[in-house]
């Protein structure tokens, strides 16, 4: 009959209490970990702090870390303080006591790790909620859970193989290849594609977001700073999808009134060409486009640009 | 089965695997239709003018996909017209670039292409008329673009009339020498940088594909190539 732990404990003479060893090498390691990560690591960590969806990130990612480290740190220790200590030795011939269970340990781990896991899940569910970050930078479909507070600069972001182009609805619907964003104002990206599946991904907004046909995937941010933004696609789209990048700019909110007024007047007749601003952009509604094609006598079967028949893929 | 018949077997069927996996590299991987060089002889970032010269069709018939739309070049020694898309160009230099147009229309997806950008003075010329856009939603007069995103170049391409389309009918012929056709020429400044830079239709004309995107409008020596610009 195989003894239990105390059992065992209580036939071994008294040995040094490697638990208070293991958590006195610990403790130093973790603390210094800690200390690296959310001082010298951590100001560096990508996206960086452009904007409050990126620092949000940034942030969460520091927080994530740090209580990561701790647990990290544990698993080396202990893995190096068994090959240690706990190693065979010579003339150690014998096998081990059969030890089944201790419910100490097995009650701390548990516990340790369920608070945690759930203080990391609420801690995640308040960023996602809070208006400053308002979704972190996600797309969040067309019907948004979270909001920022106030009224938002609506940007619609047209992916087409293999350019993305912007138009901005409050200045005249006008559309360009240049994305320009005032600096602390919050941002509505409306984000959609004309073609196949693409991704906007603002590097250095830590904004993300599918760009589905037919679909408008809304995301958040406010730009804290000026400077330059790599826009790239995220989602492989094609022959030259690695092509499929430009750079914007977050200029102050004067600079932006300047542009913005300047541009919708300067391509106030390509505007009059484009369809009426629609959060979505999908060519095979667009009641100008399927005039033209039926007066091409370019028509499928339901009289449609691309009617959901024809064509077909190959 | 014997050893040795065993040991030929595994030989011949690993020698088929390789050279299946070779024919899908050398094919589709590596193959990259010829660069057709413009300017040769001329020096680099001097501002001097090369004249290069293409051609777009309604089919290319001299290509194992004698339905797919494309685009020809003009090889300027020969004067004759190349199945390809790639062409090199000298840094720094006045680029004057002729387009003969012989396809018909096709309304863009998105009539912002419909605008000339990245061209000396942000115009082009159809059949010698100054225009800066073109739309290609309000009577169908659009057949293709030229554009070469990474310096900004956007050139819509004029079609022949819906008329002529019907008679006396497109050209059926690649590369063509006769029908109705557009003329567009327009020049721009080709970046000081060197490297390949793609240049692309932006018209759905892959007929039988999803949303017109596939086929010529994915593959290089139809529909879309590479500008290289040396020094």
């Amino acid at each position: 009959m195989a003894a239990s732990a105390d059992e065992v404990h209580a036939a071994e003479p008294a040995g040094p209490n490697h638990g208070l060893r293991i958590f006195l090498i610990w403790l130093p390691i973790a603390l210094a970990a800690d200390l690296v990560i959310w001082f010298v690591w951590g100001p560096h960590l990508p996206p960086g702090n452009m904007s409050t969806s990126a620092a949000s990130q940034q942030f969460d990612i520091k927080v994530m870390s740090v209580m990561a480290a701790p647990v990290m740190a544990f698993v080396l220790v202990f893995i190096g303080y068994s090959i240690s200590v706990f190693r065979h030795r010579d003339g150690e011939d014998e096998d081990g006591p059969p030890i089944y269970g201790n419910v100490k340990i097995q009650a701390t781990w548990i516990t340790v790790s369920s608070v945690i896991v759930l203080c990391l899940a609420a801690f995640g569910t308040y960023e996602l909620v809070t208006p400053s970050a308002a979704g972190a930078g996600a797309g969040e479909g067309p019907s948004p859970i979270w909001k920022p507070n106030g009224t938002t600069l609506q940007v619609q972001v047209i992916a087409q193989q293999w350019r993305f182009t912007y138009r901005y609805p409050q200045f005249g619907g006008f559309e360009t290849t240049a994305l320009v964003l005032p600096v602390g104002e919050p941002v509505q990206f409306n984000v959609t594609s004309l073609d196949v599946i693409h991704s906007f991904w603002a590097y250095q907004l830590g904004v993300k977001a599918d760009a589905n046909p037919g679909v408008n995937n809304i995301a958040y941010t406010t730009p804290l700073h000026t400077g330059s933004i790599t826009v790239r696609c995220a989602e492989l789209c094609g022959l030259w999808h690695g092509a499929m990048f430009n750079y914007g700019q977050v200029v102050s909110l004067s600079a932006f009134k300047a542009w913005a007024t300047h541009t919708e007047a300067l391509l106030a007749s390509v505007t009059a060409m484009l369809p009426p601003y629609a959060t979505t952009y999908d060519p095979t509604v667009v009641p100008q486009i399927n005039k033209a094609m039926v007066a091409a006598g370019i028509t499928g079967a339901a009289g449609l640009y691309y009617p959901p028949n024809d064509p077909v893929q190959p | 089965m014997s050893l040795p018949a065993r040991i030929v077997a595994l030989l011949v069927a690993f020698l088929a695997v390789a050279a299946g996996a070779a024919f899908l590299v050398v094919h589709y991987f590596l193959y990259d239709p010829q660069s057709v060089s413009f300017g040769s002889g001329v020096t680099a970032d001097t501002g001097a003018t090369v004249h290069v010269v293409l051609q777009e069709d309604p089919q290319n018939t001299v290509s194992t996909h004698p339905d797919w739309v494309s685009y020809f070049i003009r090889d300027p020694q020969t004067g004759a017209w190349l199945h390809t898309t790639n062409f090199t160009v000298p840094a720094g230099s006045r680029i004057d670039v002729t387009i003969y147009g012989y396809d018909g229309c096709t309304p863009l997806r998105n009539p912002y292409w419909g605008r000339v950008t990245g061209t000396i003075g942000d115009v082009e010329y159809v059949n010698g008329k100054p225009v800066t856009q073109l739309n290609s939603w309000s009577g169908c007069t659009v057949a293709h673009t030229f554009s070469i995103p990474g310096i900004g170049l956007n050139v819509p391409m004029a079609s022949p009339t819906l008329a002529q389309t019907v008679k006396p009918g497109l050209c059926s012929t690649s590369p063509c020498t006769s029908g109705p056709h557009e003329v567009m020429t327009f020049s721009f400044n080709s970046p000081r940088v060197t490297g390949e830079y793609f240049w692309q239709c932006r018209i759905p004309c892959g007929g039988g594909f999803i949303d017109g995107f596939g086929g010529p409008m994915q593959t290089i020596g139809f529909m879309t190539g590479n500008m290289t610009v040396v020094s």
